[in-house]
């Protein structure tokens, strides 16, 4: 399987690469490739112009921030589960990049290229939600921050402008004292994630006192669970708080839940009742 | 349209002009001429192109040509000097890891990079290690008893 003819330019800065956009109409980034060679082969997406960006340094590696760390665009998958910098800040980010494809795509596939390509079924998206991340990128204007919320707008779709680049992510530090995992359903196949789930519990006193809960996989882009959150501020996180929590998200899945072959709208929003309860017990269980 | 390219495969310079759109995996097996590395699923899910690029190992179903030039890699081929096997070779052998043996190139180079990581996986650890590749045949017992072997005559290695 071939991708259809394409021209290729190798951007040596983010300028350039934001010049190249410019000048190629329908030009589109590749980094690590694991999210769009697939899709080319496929013809389900056909640029004209691939503005290669995988060999700028500057968007590599993790780095330690005000209140946080930021991540490179270009920083792999393999590179954030092995990060020491990633597991004291943000170790459900390590988490999440350990369970994403295999060793072979993580060892490739990049965190800027993932969230990107705005795929529910992605993992990071989902996590970095959770965590209130704000994505940074670089345009023709210059420099503006997207927060991680508001970034996919739809299935495979993202606010960048067309010739906007993202460079990194900055990521707030988990709380001490607050407890966070990501579970996952896998794609027995891709990997992919059928359902996952990102769990932050911040507790105080015995008591939950804020949550943020985060579903991917389920609707066109990652969902967050405000009934479930709501259901667990002031909770004392007890086995049975968490059940009835967890089962709160189906109030929350009210759109249009995605459905394949492989699993329907009903099961997925089954699902995703079963793999939040399992990330509030895991996130509970790292608490305080 | 070609691109010049230059890639050095198994610690020799290989140079072509190829299209934009053409895979590693198409350049190594035609250009290169090593079809020890296969194409299997085509959607980076089944592993059996797997090979080494700039040290770590890569899906070359899911890697274009052009992206990869001025890097380094190592295939199935560049594992021994052709007389004696790798140990991870050996071992596959000797625990019969393989029938039909198509898969058998991706996983010797996934556990490869198994091995550097980790010199001394538990059976867990290897399947784990090894998930992004597929075998139809073996049902897989005697590929994690090949790794652990090898493992072993490798000690540490």
């Amino acid at each position: 399987m071939f991708p259809a003819q394409i021209t290729y330019r190798r951007a040596g800065s983010v300028a350039e690469a934001v010049q190249l956009l410019s000048d190629n109409e329908g030009a589109k980034l590749l980094a690590g490739g694991h999210s769009l060679l697939p899709l080319m082969k496929l013809r389900l997406a056909a640029p004209a112009t691939l503005v290669d960006i995988g060999r700028i340094e500057a968007l590599k590696g993790v780095s330690a921030s005000d209140g946080g760390i930021t991540i490179g665009a270009l920083t792999t998958h393999a590179e954030i589960a092995g990060s020491d910098l990633v597991q004291q800040h943000a170790s459900v980010l390590a988490e999440a990049a350990a369970l994403v494809g295999d060793p072979a795509v993580r060892n490739r596939g990049t965190i800027g290229g993932s969230v990107s390509h705005a795929d529910p079924a992605s993992d990071q998206p989902t996590v970095l939600t959770a965590l209130g991340a704000t994505f940074n990128v670089t345009g023709p204007g210059g420099d503006r921050s997207i927060a991680a919320a508001d970034f996919a707008t739809g299935l495979l779709e993202n606010a960048l402008e067309e010739n906007e680049v993202l460079t990194s992510i900055s990521v707030p530090s988990v709380p001490s004292g607050a407890g966070a995992a990501y579970v996952k359903f896998s794609h027995p196949a891709s990997r992919y994630a059928v359902v996952g789930a990102a769990a932050i519990l911040t507790v105080s006193g015995g008591t939950c006192s804020s949550a943020s809960v985060v579903v991917g996989g389920v609707e066109a882009t990652p969902a967050r669970a405000s009934s479930v959150e709501a259901a667990l501020a002031g909770s004392d996180l007890s086995d049975s708080a968490l059940d009835a929590a967890a089962a709160a998200v189906a109030g929350d899945l009210n759109g249009d839940p995605m459905s394949d072959v492989f699993a329907s709208a009903e099961y997925r929003r089954a699902m995703a009742s079963v793999y939040v309860r399992r990330a509030l017990g895991a996130a509970a269980s790292r608490a305080g | 349209m070609t691109i010049p390219v230059e890639i050095t495969i198994n610690g020799k310079a290989c140079a072509g002009e190829v299209e934009p759109r053409q895979l590693l995996v198409h350049f190594i097996r035609e250009n290169a001429g090593l079809t020890g590395t296969k194409v299997g699923c085509d959607t980076s899910q089944c592993g059996t192109c797997t090979v080494q690029l700039d040290g770590v190992s890569a899906k070359a179903c899911t890697v274009l040509t052009v992206q990869a030039s001025g890097s380094s890699v190592t295939t199935i081929e560049g594992l021994s000097d052709g007389v004696d096997l790798h140990p991870l070779q050996e071992a596959f052998w000797n625990n019969h890891g393989l029938q039909c043996g198509f898969c058998t190139p991706g996983m010797i180079m996934a556990a490869n990079e198994l091995l550097s990581r980790n010199p001394s996986p538990s059976r867990e650890e290897i399947r784990h290690g090894l998930e992004g590749n597929i075998c139809r045949c073996t049902g897989y017992q005697n590929i994690v008893s090949a790794v652990e072997d090898a493992a072993k005559s490798m000690g540490g290695r």
